[in-house]
């Protein structure tokens, strides 16, 4: 009898039990479903973007207009009613308020992760941590009616005849949208840091800037630069923001020219709105070049995604 | 009562303040053309030796006691050990000494502990002026995640000392017995060394600075016997200069390498303190007596 249990209690049989596979079927069901759905919006896009180009469009069985590849990627001229389709004036675009926003965000975000992991005191993050979580969380069309009715008429008081859509505003409005997601990844990097690390600071007679600044910041470089490029990802597929605040105009602008960044632009995301919203003329060539526009940009956040994952491999924390 | 401040006054100037804080000279030479009047001149011929001085020290953690009422007196230019059972204070005693207990929130410290007079707790001093005077070496080895180079250089950086970087590492890292292990590795990351290596990294990053005083907390706990000895034989060389207070849960360490010895029992109380000859051949105390031949742990 007692030998009996024994030998039941050692032999695996938890692992087949049919409660087992159920579960074990439906976690895998789960995870399945996501996969699942990405490889069916790739393949979406990169099927309808072949039926663009005139390169491609016979393959997929598409008799209509197509447009060339090269002209798309590198022309700067986005005119649908004239069938000129040059990317780059989007992506100049994209570009600029990436840019801009990123001048806006990665320092203040840092700064701000820097305050509440090192000098806030407890009840100082516990107000300024949620107050963050409510700034990620408001809807980014509201970011977008904030820079038309305020950051506008706010730069326009420093520089007179700026334009109701411009990048500029833009940018400072998807800047104040991401900082608090530098903050907040930034800030998990940076409690991370052992405190061993800080008191043997303190006891070379360092001074908070010193251990902030000289010792916790490297150490937690790996997850601040994670939180840059997520950050950046965000600002270029950020969409309903841009569309209110950069204007409706297509036009291709050097990012390297301040200038610029006083002028109104379409960038990728707000042009697939235009495009979806319909009041375009271009038909089935027009529509199509949604899913163009859209593989650009897929591409675009893969490489972000690819450098994050090589940055936080290759800059690994280890303390 | 009005001499006291002016003293601190003085004094004040130079753990407040950021110019060199290893130049005691000259606090030395502002208290004699200060100590005219009777009181400090009294106390500092009598105690001339003396460089720490700790009255009445009261730590809590919280609602718990870590210390209670030490008092001790540490001459200059000697070692002088703390032994005692696991959790009777002896770091926290040594946290007393350069304030690093400000760093936790829930340490409270009362009482006096004064570095050549100066009471380190008076509101006008800046802990981090005590620190680079004081420097300490940790009980668990805490390099930085950068090369073995640049945490023996980390020190002279944030306090603005100037050198020749390349002979300081050096010079402390042989010191610290380290130098022949790391010589050729000097740019690779501290935290590839071995746990005693580490360590002796942590000790040569400390005396780098050259502080006045310097903590130590079980230094030798993770070396081997040859590598112990070569610190036991640092921490001689250091007394000839310096005034080292260390930690050590070895009792023929602390009898080999100090001049006086501090006997910490559980409760955070200082049961004995004396010459180290003292304690370990004729301690006043049957408890001390029977910590030290190991009937009490
Ligand atoms: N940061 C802290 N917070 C709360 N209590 C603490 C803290 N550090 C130490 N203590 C408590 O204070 C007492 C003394 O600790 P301390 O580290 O000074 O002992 P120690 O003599 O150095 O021991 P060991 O030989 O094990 O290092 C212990 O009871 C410990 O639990
Ligand atoms: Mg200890």
């Amino acid at each position: 009898m007692s030998t009996d249990d024994l030998e039941t209690d050692l032999t695996r049989k938890t692992e087949n039990s049919p409660r087992e596979l159920l579960t074990r079927s439906f976690f895998f069901l789960c995870a399945a479903l996501s996969v699942v759905t990405t490889i069916s919006i790739v393949a979406l896009l990169v099927t309808e973007a072949a039926k663009f180009f005139t390169l491609t469009a016979p393959l997929m069985g598409v008799t209509g207009e197509t447009a060339s590849i090269v002209d798309f990627l590198t022309g700067t001229t986005w005119q649908i009613h004239n069938k000129e389709f040059g990317v780059l004036a989007l992506v100049s675009a994209t570009l600029m308020i990436t840019i801009g926003s990123a001048i806006i965000a990665l320092p203040l975000g840092v700064a701000t992760a820097i305050y509440l992991s090192e000098y806030a005191s407890k009840q100082a993050r516990s107000v300024l941590k949620p107050a963050l979580e409510i700034l990620a969380g408001v809807p980014t069309v509201v970011y977008g009616f904030f820079a038309l009715i305020y950051i506008t008429p706010a730069i326009g008081v420093v520089l007179p005849g700026i334009g109701t859509f411009n990048i500029l505003s833009a940018s400072i409005v998807v800047g104040i949208m991401i900082i608090p997601m530098v903050a907040s990844i930034s800030e998990d990097a940076m409690s991370a840091v052992p405190d061993d690390l800080r008191q043997a600071g303190y006891g070379m007679g360092a001074t908070k800037f010193d251990v902030s600044t000289g010792i916790v910041v490297p150490a937690a470089l790996s997850g601040i630069f994670s939180s840059f490029i997520l950050a950046l990802s965000r600002a270029i597929g950020e969409t309903m923001a841009v569309t209110v605040a950069a204007g409706a105009q297509a036009k291709f602008l050097n990012p390297l020219d301040p200038s610029s960044y006083l002028e109104g632009a379409l960038p990728m995301t707000a042009a697939m709105v235009q495009l979806l919203t319909g009041d375009i003329t271009g038909g089935g060539l027009a529509y199509r070049s949604l899913f163009a526009i859209g593989l650009v940009l897929f591409v675009i956040t893969l490489i972000m995604n690819i450098i994050s994952d090589y940055v936080a491999q290759r800059y690994r924390e280890a303390y | 009562m009005s001499h006291k401040e002016n003293t601190a006054e003085v004094e004040s100037s130079n753990m407040t303040g950021t110019e060199d804080p290893t130049n005691d000279e000259m606090l030395v030479q502002t208290d004699v053309s200060d100590g005219l009047s009777a009181s400090t001149s009294v106390s500092e011929t009598t105690n001339a030796e003396t460089i720490i001085r700790a009255d009445d020290i009261n730590v809590w953690y919280g609602d718990e006691q870590a210390l209670q009422n030490i008092s001790m007196e540490i001459p200059e230019n000697s070692v002088t050990a703390m032994i005692g059972p696991s959790g009777c204070g002896k770091s926290t005693f040594l946290r007393c000494i350069n304030r690093m207990n400000d760093l936790i929130d829930v340490a409270r410290v009362e009482g006096e502990l004064t570095l050549r007079g100066k009471n380190v707790y008076d509101d006008d001093v800046d802990p981090v002026a005590l620190r680079r005077r004081v420097g300490m070496v940790f009980q668990k080895p805490n390099p930085f995640p950068k090369s073995i180079y640049e945490n023996v250089v980390y020190g002279l950086k944030i306090q603005g000392i100037e050198g020749d970087y390349d002979e300081i590492v050096e010079e402390s890292l042989k010191r610290a017995a380290l130098w022949d292990e790391v010589k050729d590795r000097l740019h690779e990351s501290g935290l590839d060394l071995s746990g005693g290596q580490q360590q002796r990294l942590c000790i040569a990053r400390a005396i780098a600075t050259d502080p006045e005083v310097l903590l130590m907390d079980e230094p030798a706990s993770a070396l081997d016997p040859v590598a112990t000895s070569q610190i036991e034989d640092l921490v001689e060389e250091l007394a000839e200069d310096y005034t080292v207070v260390i930690v050590t849960h070895n009792m023929q360490q602390a009898a080999r390498i100090s001049d006086k010895t501090a006997v910490f029992l559980t409760g955070g109380e200082l049961v004995e303190f004396d010459d180290t000859q003292k304690i370990f051949e004729n301690p006043e105390s049957q408890r001390v007596e029977d910590y030290i031949t190991g009937k009490f742990g």
